[in-house]
C-alpha cells in the first residue's frame, strides 16, 4: 500500500524555486508530442487543415504548460472540442490521436479514448438517464470522451426527452472538471451547428472546433492502398485504375460516407475474388492470386451499372 | 470513541488527495471498487449499504471520488468506507478497505456481561450513540 503521508512530506519540504525560463524545444522532445505528430502524418491520408489545426493546438498547450510552470497562468485551459465533418472522414481516428497527444502533454492523465453515443447517455425512462450519463462520465474519467453524433442529444420536437437532461450532466461535468476530462463532441457540420445554436452553452465551452474537409479522389485511392497493405492484398494496375472510376463514380451516389464507402467497397472486392479464385482455380492457387484483386473483382460492382436502388453499403 | 476499522483506521483521517492516491493505487491493481455506508458501526455489522453499485471498468480515481462526495453530501454523518475488490483466481476477495468518512461524533461500545453455566461468561457488545 502506499505510504498515506507521502503527499505530506512533499507538501512540507522547502518550495521549490520557480524556473525562470523554460526550454520549448526540449520540452517538444522530451513529452513525444512530435512522435504523435509525425504518426498522424505517416497513417492518415490528406486532412491537410485538421492536421494543421492540431499542429497549432499541440504548439498552444505546450506554450500553456511552460507558462504554468513558470507560474503565468494557474487556469487549466478548456480543451473541449467540436469536430466537424462528414461520415468517414476520420474525426475517431483523430480523437484517438488527441487523447494520445493530450496526455504526453500531461493535459489528461491516462490518455484513454471513450466513444459513446446517444444511446450510452440518455436513459428510456425518468430517472433513468442520470445514472446512465455519470456512469459513462465516470469510466472517461482521466481520458477523453468523445461523442458521436452528438446532436442527436437534442429533440427540439420531443419536449419531454432525456437528451436534455444529459445535456445538463455533461455541461455541468466540463465546466467543473475540466482537469478530469476532456469532451470531443463530433457529428456533420450543417448539424452540429444547429445544435449549437439551441444549447449556447456547448458552444461557450468547447475552445477548438475542427473542420474535417472530405478526402479527395487521389486521397482515397492512397487510403484504399493502405487498407490493402494492412490485409496483404494489392491492387492489379487495371484494377487500381479502375477503382479510381469506382471513386469518382461513387461520390456522385448516395449514402457516399468517404473511407468508409472505400472500405466496404474493398470488402465486397474481396469476396468477388474469393468466389472468382474458386470458380477458376485447377490446382494449386499462387500466393500472388491469393493476394491480387483483379479489375473484374471491383468492375462487377452495383456503382458502375447505375447506382444503388437500395441502400447498400453506406 | 474512534472506531478502527480497515486500513488506516490508526492514523489521522486521509485528506482527499491521500483518498485519490489509494484509489489510484487500487485501479493499477486492476480492484474493483465500492463505496459503502452505514451508521451502525459494530464489529459484527460486516454488510454495510452500497451506494451504487460497485465500479468494475474505471480507469481514474476521479471517477470514484465523484461517488464519494456525493455519498458524503447525502450521509455526511455516516461511516463511509472504500471497498476495493481483487477479482484474480484465488483471491476472489476484498484486498483493501478503509474508511473516508466519520460522525462527527463517533458512538461507543457498551459491553454487558452475562454469567451463564459453569461460571462462562458471554459478552454482549452494543452501540452507544
Amino acid at each position: 500500500m502506499l505510504n498515506p503521508h507521502a503527499t505530506d512530506a512533499k507538501a512540507e519540504g522547502a518550495p521549490v524555486p520557480r524556473p525562470t525560463s523554460v526550454d520549448l524545444a526540449a520540452d517538444f522532445r522530451d513529452s513525444g508530442v512530435a512522435e504523435v505528430l509525425a504518426q498522424l502524418d505517416r497513417e492518415l491520408v490528406g486532412l491537410k487543415p485538421v492536421k494543421q489545426r492540431i499542429r497549432e493546438t499541440a504548439a498552444l498547450l505546450l506554450v500553456d504548460r511552460a507558462r504554468q510552470k513558470l507560474g503565468l497562468t494557474q487556469d487549466t485551459p478548456t480543451l473541449h472540442m467540436s469536430f466537424t465533418g462528414n461520415p468517414g472522414t476520420g474525426k475517431t481516428t483523430v480523437a484517438l490521436r488527441m487523447a494520445d497527444l493530450l496526455y504526453r502533454l500531461g493535459y489528461v492523465r491516462k490518455g484513454h479514448l471513450v466513444s459513446v453515443t446517444r444511446d450510452d447517455l440518455v436513459g428510456q425512462y425518468i430517472g433513468h438517464t442520470a445514472p446512465k450519463t455519470k456512469e459513462v462520465l465516470k469510466k472517461a474519467m482521466g481520458g477523453v470522451l468523445f461523442i458521436d453524433e452528438a446532436y442527436y442529444l437534442y429533440r427540439p420536437d420531443n419536449e419531454r426527452d432525456y437528451g436534455q437532461e444529459a445535456i445538463e450532466i455533461l455541461l455541468q461535468v466540463m465546466e467543473n472538471q475540466r482537469d478530469d476530462l476532456v469532451v470531443i463532441l463530433a457529428g456533420y457540420a450543417d448539424r452540429m451547428d444547429r445544435f449549437f445554436a439551441s444549447n449556447p452553452g456547448f458552444r461557450s465551452r468547447i475552445a477548438h472546433h475542427i473542420d474535417f474537409p472530405d478526402y479527395e479522389d487521389e486521397e482515397l485511392l492512397s487510403i484504399a492502398g493502405k487498407m490493402l497493405d494492412q490485409q496483404s492484398y494489392h491492387l492489379s494496375d487495371e484494377a487500381r485504375s479502375v477503382l479510381m472510376d469506382y471513386i469518382r463514380l461513387r461520390r456522385t451516389q448516395p449514402h457516399f460516407a468517404n473511407a468508409r464507402s472505400i472500405r466496404n467497397a474493398l470488402d465486397r472486392a474481396r469476396l468477388r475474388q474469393a468466389n472468382r479464385l474458386f470458380d477458376t482455380a485447377k490446382g494449386p492457387v499462387s500466393v500472388d492470386a491469393l493476394s491480387t484483386i483483379e479489375a473484374e473483382d471491383i468492375r462487377a460492382s452495383r456503382v458502375f451499372a447505375g447506382g444503388l436502388n437500395i441502400v447498400e453499403g453506406l | 470513541m474512534r472506531i478502527t476499522q480497515g486500513c488506516f483506521s490508526f492514523l489521522p483521517d486521509l485528506t482527499d488527495e491521500q483518498i485519490t492516491a489509494q484509489i489510484e493505487y487500487c485501479l493499477n491493481n486492476s480492484w474493483a471498487i465500492g463505496v459503502e455506508y452505514t451508521d451502525d458501526p459494530h464489529p459484527r455489522n460486516t454488510y454495510w449499504t452500497m451506494w451504487g453499485n460497485p465500479m468494475f471498468d474505471l480507469r481514474d480515481a476521479a471517477g470514484v471520488m465523484l461517488e464519494v462526495r456525493a455519498c458524503r453530501k447525502a450521509f455526511p454523518d455516516h461511516y463511509i468506507r472504500i471497498n476495493a475488490f481483487d477479482s484474480t483466481r484465488g483471491f476472489e476477495t476484498v484486498r483493501m478497505s478503509f474508511i473516508v468518512n466519520r460522525p462527527k461524533v463517533e458512538p461507543t461500545f457498551a459491553i454487558t456481561r452475562t454469567e451463564v453455566r459453569g461460571r462462562t461468561v458471554n459478552i454482549t457488545m452494543t452501540v452507544v450513540k
